[in-house]
């Protein structure tokens, strides 16, 4: 691992606030993820899962409370200067763009990466031809991982959803993140393509070393994959903890299934 | 009936025997169609360019060539030589575009496509009468050093003048088309064009891109305003070629960089033609529609243009 801070944990959100208008979608919560960690984060609908993801994203900018990646805070960043940090992530919707091939996606996922002169660039020559092929290199790799080698041509919006899906997890891949964030990966997927994202995430996770942030509703999955889980609810973090401590919890089910009034 | 006819076959074939039987004068009608139909593509270019990276028709692209030209001929008047005028006018260019991002795109950020349309309106009228406050409304005549003289070559008789301003333009859009397919920039663009949202996530800075989209806009705007200003010196009329521009988009595709050049291109060769030798069957001026019934032909058979990206919409 990089970074001199390096000890503490790699993404604390200190007690931050979001509201829309009168709607306060984030209520001071406050977690922390450490390096290397799973993290899934549940709720039930309008809960504020999304908004928390757009926060550390810089999407969103919180009213107040502070987010600190590796140490340092980085609370007011723009998103593109998030993702020059290392952090990653995927849409709900999924945001692909859609009248690019899939190779040229995942490429654009590596503009982070790329560095030295536009104009060698554009003549393609010496140090950048060298920079264009690692380049390709790197994306080639992800390809095979994710195991997409037959569409790599194919427009990526004639895609099915769940390989969408799966193209857009290589393109935040492409980046080399060191936090990843995804927002519900399994969405809208059947079992067969829920299993092999799972396997996938694992894989990612267990072969870049990447900390990994995702929201998830199927709590099959949640208990599958997460070292942790962190429940939201109504913008407040309700629960924190191991996944079977945080499913047994009294708060948690009574958020999702309504307090019984016997 | 018979006549009527035999005056639908001669128009249909006569016109080619002309061409056939004067290869040398075709030769000359191609030069000078290809010649202003690089002019169209550059002035093109530059809505394609704003287009992709913003999904907004500049209306003011027309203006922007005039403003262009109007301060580097300004500059000039007011004994600024040439040497330090051109850079000067690049700078005015590039700030222009700095000026636009912040004032009129970063607080439009995320509005509909018709509001930011609406602003290119506005900026439009802005760029016009503050180009005349700045310079005066006359028309100024604008000497780049290249004499309005012809020679000729293997009896082909070629206008100086036209034929720089058509290589000066061929080098540029080369220059742009390179730039904007091969580079990490022209990606990002590519990007940015598709899907904003995920163009961030990605990490592409929205506004650098914007200011560079804009500037080059301005660059070409400014080689546009240079070329037409020498030819018919320079006033407002300047700005309507931008209205010669849209068939050429049609043509071409709103969104591809090649599909300027070759829509430029094409129209340009296109009206010569048709001016020449078929104007005389219906009496002439063929030039000023004959593009726009082009575009309007293209329309029905192929919407997205030559190059544009296909038009998928899932039912």
């Amino acid at each position: 691992m990089s970074g001199a801070p390096g000890a503490g944990p790699l993404l604390e959100v200190d007690a931050i606030s979001v509201s829309f208008g009168a709607v306060l979608a984030l209520n001071r919560v406050s977690l922390a993820i450490a390096r290397g960690e799973i993290v899934a984060i549940i709720g039930p609908n309008g809960a504020g899962k999304t908004t928390l993801l757009n926060v550390v994203s810089g999407f969103y900018h919180p009213s107040e409370g502070r987010i600190l990646f590796d140490g340092t805070e980085r609370t007011n960043l723009r998103p593109w200067e998030v993702a020059a940090l290392g952090i990653a992530r995927t849409f709900q919707n999924v945001a692909l763009f859609k009248g690019m091939s899939v190779l040229d996606n995942i490429m654009t996922g590596r503009l982070v990466k790329m560095k030295g002169s536009i104009l060698l660039e554009a003549i393609y020559w010496g140090p950048a031809m060298k920079q264009e092929m690692a380049h390709r290199a790197a994306v080639e790799r992800i390809i095979d991982f994710l195991e997409i080698e037959a569409i790599r041509k194919t427009p990526a919006g004639r895609l099915p959803y769940g390989l969408q899906k799966r193209v857009e997890l290589a393109r935040a891949l492409a980046a080399e993140p060191t936090l990843l964030l995804l927002d519900e990966p399994m969405a809208g997927m059947n079992v067969e393509e829920k299993e092999d994202m799972c396997r996938f995430i694992l894989d990612v996770h267990d072969e870049f070393g990447t900390t990994i942030a995702l929201i998830e509703h199927d709590m099959s999955v949640v208990m599958d994959i997460s070292d942790r889980v962190v429940a939201l609810d109504y913008g407040r973090k309700i629960a924190d903890g191991p996944p079977h401590a945080v499913r047994t919890d009294r708060v948690v089910l009574d958020a999702y299934l309504g307090v019984a009034h016997a | 009936m018979m006549e009527l006819l035999a005056a639908l076959a001669s128009g249909l074939v006569s016109p080619f025997a002309e061409m056939a039987g004067s290869p040398r004068f075709l030769i000359e009608v191609l030069i000078g169609g290809i010649s202003s139909g690089l002019l169209y593509s550059l002035v093109a270019l530059g809505f394609v360019l704003i287009f992709k990276a913003s999904g907004v028709f500049n209306f003011a692209q027309g203006v922007m060539v005039l403003f262009a030209a109007l301060t580097l001929v300004g500059l000039m008047e007011r004994g600024v030589p040439v040497a330090l005028a051109l850079p000067l006018t690049v700078l005015v260019m590039i700030g222009l575009a700095f000026a636009i991002e912040r004032i009129v795109l970063r607080p439009l950020v995320n509005q509909e496509h018709i509001i930011l349309f609406m602003a290119t309106i506005g900026l439009n009228f802005f760029l016009e009468g503050f180009g005349e406050m700045l310079w005066g409304a006359n028309v100024k005549k604008l000497d780049v050093g290249v004499p309005d003289t012809s020679f000729t070559v293997a009896g082909i008789l070629v206008n100086r003048l036209e034929i720089s301003a058509a290589l000066t333009a061929a080098v540029l859009v080369t220059i742009l088309g390179i730039f904007f397919q091969r580079t990490r920039i022209g990606r990002a663009l590519r990007a940015v064009a598709d899907d904003h949202q995920a163009a961030l996530s990605i990490g592409i800075p929205l506004k650098t891109i914007w200011v560079i989209v804009w500037s080059v806009a301005g660059l070409v705007a400014l080689a546009a305003g240079i070329m037409w200003g020498a030819k018919s010196g320079v006033q407002f009329s300047l700005s309507l070629i931008a209205l010669k521009s849209l068939p050429v988009l049609i043509l071409g595709g709103f969104t591809s960089v090649p599909g300027a050049i070759v829509g430029g291109i094409i129209i340009g060769v296109g009206e010569k033609l048709a001016e020449v030798y078929w104007g005389p069957l219906v009496g002439g001026a063929i030039e000023n529609w004959f593009a726009y019934v082009l575009a309007l032909a293209f329309l029905l058979v192929r919407p997205q243009g030559l190059f544009g990206e296909r038009i998928i919409e899932r039912v």
